[in-house]
């Protein structure tokens, strides 16, 4: 009984009632004429969607960085990526991973210049994290309007000048990851199988790295910079390690969505998705300087199944568009509870 | 010290607002506006906005960080004034009223922002923007879809063409500019609401003599340090809730104050980047989250408005599309917040390190000049 | 004093934590201006027994306590500290309960000020009125006068050294006008020993007030000296409840310790030859605050272990933290003729050298994460161990296993106290916790190892068991040890030669056999007593 109780207290009670609240909107489903295997493949393909950006909190919380509301600058690096790869008119494997190669070596530099900036304001990360997050999708809005695009499906039709604010990538790269070895059920039910691999090969990669050297000094960093530099390891050095990381995942991360959202998404789209991923590690378990592959896997499949269900269910219900209010509550909502609470350590 | 170094100390003292200064110089030729023009725009949007930026003291004060939260005093300071609207309670009395109105709610609302944040003690911040967040939620259901259905509204006039929910946009005919014409001086070619200026210096005031007071020393002790605030007596918890309502009701005025000016409201939104401003102003004007003084505010919100009335040309002017005018005009305002905030982070370590400068290297036969290291 | 009836007394508490007995039937007395030195080891209860005086929440918390304290002759039962204040009991923790950015006078009437009233306070309650600046400094100066201390009251404790601000927490102690119950929990602790002079006169200038005093201290010199007297507890029990007079310092270490107090010295200490020097360091200044070293120059031999002594503040703690670069320094070191990179944590650690910091919490542990990471993480950082190769080395993961076993080696040979390798290190004790900092250097095998403070808030017992591991280690692996502390006699013990270091230098270099008394001029700067090992130095 009592390992029973440990349990609960350890997963946490908002969880425990964020899924049982998910299971009963499954529930309440059918009776509402949602249909239920249309809702589970919803949830899955969200949920694969977005794990990358949940993955990519995980190297700058255990460095003791906070929590990356700056991801809009991996999202940026994917997004030139991608634009480039649509550019060039690269399909399929080739589209996809191309928009994957194309980034990193932006990504790797945004996060590099990115992670110099957090080091020197330790203490503060997080609220110029999110400065440094806005700022940068604002200067990239410039950019998309001056940039030499000049692919047809991309650019303005008549008089305009710049990218367009959405770009399909049908006939490019969309549901590359999706489709491959997916299972299909009746109508409407599709198993994401490739980008649930990708998904899982990606968190498999960062547990090991976690328990490497550099992991290893990453996470004393984030638990105590001054004993990681007294035993040589350089803390701003891991914390830029930990800033790259989590901006190169945020880069494949936004090619990952986009193949199963089916379009790039340009301008101030990137501007909300850091509070969505921040959002689902918390709600995972994760606290400010710790987090694991148990929090990402966790805290994005609750999300999103929120996300997913709570409209869907509760429109058919109420028979008016309510669902825009309720998900702001809700997420929101969620979010503060796990700020408010002391998580405890996990490893 | 030599000349030079007092020199190089001013500049990194208040590089943040000299960096402003230049910034601003340099767009406003290109801008093509007039100084006459800037000058009358920022007397108009100090009276716009100093007081809503005056409410982020008190919780820096006390160690709570920049308050996100304040958006909740001004979505009460707008249920206000949408009441206010709907029973044509017009000029100043209209804002009295709104202020009547808006206050019991801001008390509760910074009661459950204060009650909230000492949950969430080291990560006051972050909890604040969310709250912010997680309230406008509860303000949309309250105001779309409760007023006109549950709440009475008088006037149908205010109400969406569906029967329930505020209308999108509010004219506030009725109390617009009614602080500012009260008392209006007309000198030099420029106009001056004395009356906001007024209630502007008199809340400074208010601020002043406040932390003359035991509840004002207890603030600034938690500010300092909680533990042993806690250990000597002082009601941590409950003075940060103080603080927090203090600042959430002066939001609540604040956004009053702001709305009559502009003399529309768009309802569901006019409180978004109320947070966003404030904070950049104070951030601009030199302040820091844990240090926030009058001259901060004054200075943050003259140079921040400066700027994004001349950016927006000046950008336009210079690359030749509205959008790009626009957009930069954000980017400046982010990036330069993100700037602020970086150039104190490095500043106080600057300080720290040229502090100590006297003790390092081999000092032949010198004397130990310093207290610090000797316990004689 | 004398025949009054007893302020305090203590009637069989006992009191346990998950099962574990802390304090079992522990009595005793305390009378109006009577000190009472009470003495143990870490682990003996006398923290537990304060915090069930005091009302601390954790005891009620954990299960509440057995027994009765009655204050004036009636039982009390706090439920947190301000009900103990309002009973007239002052507590000066060890650690500082004081707001750095506040003045003296600002931190001495915390929470107490002297106000005004203003015209808000019918609405709004009593903290609308205004602060008396004039009043609270004087209520300030009149309790820096009580102490016979020299204060600024208007000094920022930020700037202050570490004696004023413990002045300042008794000062706040003794403002209060209910206080009639003192407890002093380490006082002199981080004091030199003219300012601890002074605290011990202050102390007994309030027990000629009334003011009773409970003087916790493992300085048994100092509770010699100042108690009226002295109750030991060991393994929580009150064994011992008597007058000091007639008691010797040796009696009260015997009865804290339960066992025969090992002596001295052994019997090569001094008396040994070395070889060639193993570290050679020359003007060495380092800016650490409030240890600043302005121009240290000094050898180490091969083999040898050289203790630094002097008061505190002087610097003694800068010189190995400067050397193993962990604040800003310059000059010249050499480690086996080859010079050694300053400011950098890692060269020095990569070249043979280790450092146990006297910053235990702060520095020497990860005290979220398990004791294994603690004690394998230099050791794996720097020399690449407790990693296994994986694939055939394309890379390589923590060895988990491996850093267990080490843990446990250690667990053994140091005796720490936990519930296994994976506890974490903040749930230790204080004494175990250093004992864990100590591990983490040896497993990383030094040529030289610097030890800062090695015993500071370790019991007599486990003082002695770390001072006999760091001459086994130097004795059967030939680890030469250079150790920094502030108590003289265990560098005496165990040290060849013993370096004093006074405001940023050198003052002289003794021997162990050499009378306190010359130890005593060197530190309080007088003129340098013959230095010993010089002679075998290479000049420079």
């Amino acid at each position: 009984m009592n390992k029973i109780k440990q349990y609960v207290t350890d997963f946490g009670w908002p969880r425990i009632i964020i899924f049982i609240f998910l299971v009963l909107l499954f529930v309440a489903a059918p009776f509402v004429k949602v249909r239920i295997d249309a809702s589970i493949s919803d949830v899955l393909n969200r949920f694969g969607q977005n794990a990358l950006f949940v993955l990519a909190m995980v190297p700058m919380i255990q460095a003791g960085c906070g929590l990356n509301f700056g991801l809009s600058v991996g999202i940026i690096a994917g997004l030139i990526g991608s634009t480039l790869s649509v550019q060039f008119g690269l399909t399929e494997a080739f589209g996809f991973f191309g928009a994957v190669v194309l980034s990193i070596p932006f990504a790797v530099v945004f996060g590099w210049f990115y992670g110099k900036l957090l080091n020197k304001v330790k203490g503060e990360e997080m609220t110029i994290a999110m400065y440094v997050g806005f700022a940068g999708v604002m200067f990239m809005c410039i950019m998309w309007l001056i940039l030499p695009y000049n692919g047809p499906t991309m650019i303005w039709g008549y008089a305009g000048k710049g990218l367009r604010t959405t770009i399909t990538i049908e006939g490019f790269y969309r549901h590359f990851l999706n489709d491959f070895l997916a299972i299909r059920i009746g109508n409407s039910f599709v198993f994401p199988t490739g980008m649930l691999l990708f998904v899982g090969f990606a968190a498999f990669l960062m547990w090991l790295f976690m328990r490497t050297k550099t992991g290893t000094a990453l996470t004393a960093v984030g638990s105590n910079p001054d004993y990681a530099r007294a035993s040589g390891v350089s803390a701003d050095r891991m914390r830029t390690i930990s800033v790259v990381l989590s901006t190169v995942l945020g880069a494949i991360g936004i090619v990952v969505y986009q193949q199963s959202y089916g379009f790039i998404q340009l301008y101030t789209a990137p501007l909300d998705m850091p509070f969505t991923a921040v959002a689902a590690i918390l709600i995972g378990g994760a606290s400010v300087n710790k987090a694991s592959m148990v929090n990402v896997l966790v805290g994005a499949f609750l999300f999103q199944g929120l996300l997913t269900m709570t409209p869907s269910v509760i429109n058919s219900t109420l028979q008016t568009d309510i669902s825009e209010v309720v998900r702001i509550i809700v997420s929101n909502g969620i979010i503060i509870y796990a700020l408010t609470r002391k998580t405890k350590v996990t490893k | 010290m030599s000349e030079n170094k007092s020199i190089g100390r001013f500049f990194t003292e208040n590089a943040v607002v000299i960096v402003f200064v230049l910034v601003t110089v340099a767009a406003i030729p290109s801008s093509g506006l007039s100084i006459q023009y800037i000058v009358q725009e920022m007397i108009t949007r100090l009276g716009r906005n100093t007081f809503l930026v005056l409410a982020l003291l008190l919780p820096i004060y006390a160690g709570m960080g920049l308050n996100f939260g304040m958006t909740l005093g001004a979505m009460s300071g707008q249920v206000g004034l949408i009441l206010a609207i709907n029973w044509n309670v017009a000029g100043v009395e209209g804002l009295v009223f709104a202020a009547l109105v808006g206050t019991p709610i801001s008390v509760l609302m910074g009661y459950v922002t204060g009650f909230v944040l000492n949950k969430a003690k080291g990560r006051e911040m972050v909890t604040g923007y969310m709250l912010a967040f997680f309230i406008n939620g509860i303000y949309q259901l309250v105001v779309l879809y409760m007023m006109g259905f549950i709440f009475p509204i008088r006037s149908p006039a205010i109400l969406l063409s569906r029967g329930y929910g505020i209308r999108n946009t509010l004219n506030l005919e009725g109390v617009r500019q009614s602080l500012d014409d009260a008392l209006m001086l007309k000198a030099g070619g420029f106009a001056i609401p004395i009356a906001t200026f007024l209630v502007i210096i008199a809340l400074c005031l208010f601020v002043i003599w406040f932390k003359k007071t035991k509840l004002g020393q207890d603030m600034r002790a938690v500010g300092h340090d909680m533990t042993v605030a806690d250990a000597a007596g002082v009601p941590v918890d409950r003075t940060r809730i103080i603080a927090i309502i203090i600042s959430t009701v002066l939001a609540c005025y604040g956004q009053i104050i702001f709305l009559q000016n502009m003399g529309n409201m768009a309802t569901y939104n006019a409180h978004d980047q109320t947070s966003f401003f404030a904070v950049a102003a104070i951030l601009v004007g030199g302040a820091s989250v844990k240090k926030a003084t009058i001259p901060n505010v004054f200075i943050g919100v003259i140079l921040l408005h400066v700027l994004f009335v001349v950016t927006p040309r000046a950008g336009q002017n210079l690359f030749g599309s509205a959008m790009i005018g626009e957009y930069f005009r954000q980017f400046i305002g982010y990036g330069v917040i993100a700037l602020s905030l970086v150039l104190y982070a490095w500043r106080s370590r600057q300080d720290a390190i040229r502090a100590r400068e006297g003790l390092r290297g081999v000092t032949a036969a010198a004397k130990p000049a310093l207290s610090e290291g000797g316990a004689k | 004093m004398g025949q009054e009836s007893p302020i305090l007394s203590i009637e069989h508490v006992s009191k346990e934590f998950y099962g574990n007995v802390v304090l079992h039937d522990v009595c005793f007395e305390l009378r109006p201006g009577e000190i009472l030195g009470l003495v143990g080891e870490n682990g003996a209860g006398k923290t537990t027994l304060m915090r069930i005086l005091f009302g601390m929440p954790v005891i009620a918390e954990t299960g509440g306590y057995k027994g009765r304290v009655c204050i004036d002759g009636k039982e009390v039962s706090f439920a947190s500290p301000f009900d103990a204040l309002d009973a007239g009991i002052g507590m000066v923790h060890q650690e500082f309960s004081l707001i750095p950015g506040f003045t003296t006078t600002e931190n001495i009437v915390l929470n107490r000020e002297s106000m005004r009233p203003s015209i808000l306070n019918d609405v709004f309650g009593d903290r609308m009125s205004v602060l008396d600046r004039p009043a609270m400094r004087k209520r300030a100066e009149g309790a820096i006068e009580k102490l016979g201390v020299k204060l600024d009251p208007d000094m920022l404790i930020s700037e202050m050294p570490v004696g004023h601000k413990q002045f300042t927490e008794i000062a706040r102690e003794i403002t209060r006008s209910k206080t009639r119950l003192l407890v002093l929990d380490e006082p002199t602790a981080v004091l030199t020993e003219s300012e601890a002079e002074v605290l011990l006169v202050a102390l007994r200038n309030l027990a000629k007030l009334g003011i009773a005093i409970i003087f916790i201290s493992h300085r048994l010199h100092e509770v010699v000296n100042v108690a009226d007297r002295v109750v030991v507890l060991r393994d929580g029990l009150a064994i011992k409840d008597t007058p000091v007079a007639g008691v010797t310092v040796r009696d009260i270490a015997s009865w804290m310790v339960g066992r025969h107090v090992a002596t001295e010295r052994a019997a090569d200490v001094g008396n040994r030859g070395f070889g060639e020097p193993i570290l050679e360091v020359e003007r060495l200044w380092v800016d650490m605050p409030g240890e600043t070293v302005r121009d240290v120059s000094f050898s180490v031999r091969q083999g040898e272990i050289l203790g630094f002594g002097g008061l505190a503040g002087q610097g003694k703690l800068g010189v190995p933290n400067g050397i193993m670069g962990l604040f800003a320094a310059g000059g010249s070191v050499l480690l086996k003729g080859a010079e050694v990179a300053l400011n950098s944590p890692r060269r020095a650690l990569e070249m043979g050298m280790a450092f146990v910091s006297e910053d235990r919490r702060g520095v020497g542990l990860l005290l979220d994460e398990s004791l294994e990471w603690n004690i394998a993480f230099t050791a794996m950082q720097i020399q690449d161990k407790y990693l296994k190769p994986i694939l055939g080395g394309i890379f390589r993961l923590r060895d988990d296993e491996g850093m267990r076993k080490l843990t446990e080696e250690y667990v053994k040979a140091l005796d720490i106290k936990c519930t296994s390798p994976r506890q974490k290190a903040k749930e230790l004790s204080g004494g175990n916790q250093q004992k864990v900092c100590l591990a983490k250097a040896f497993a990383v095998k030094p040529d030289l190892l610097f030890v800062s403070e090695p015993t500071r808030g370790i019991d007599v017992g486990a003082k002695r068991l770390v001072l006999d591991t760091l001459q086994r280690y130097n004795r059967e692996y030939g680890t030469t040890i250079v150790m920094v502390s502030s108590e003289l006699e265990e560098l005496r013990s165990i040290c060849d030669r013993i370096a004093i270091v006074d405001e940023g230098r050198i003052a002289g270099i003794l021997p162990p056999t050499a009378e306190l008394a010359e130890f005593g001029l060197l530190m309080s700067g007088e003129a340098a007593a013959k230095d010993v090992g010089r002679a075998s130095e290479a000049s420079k």
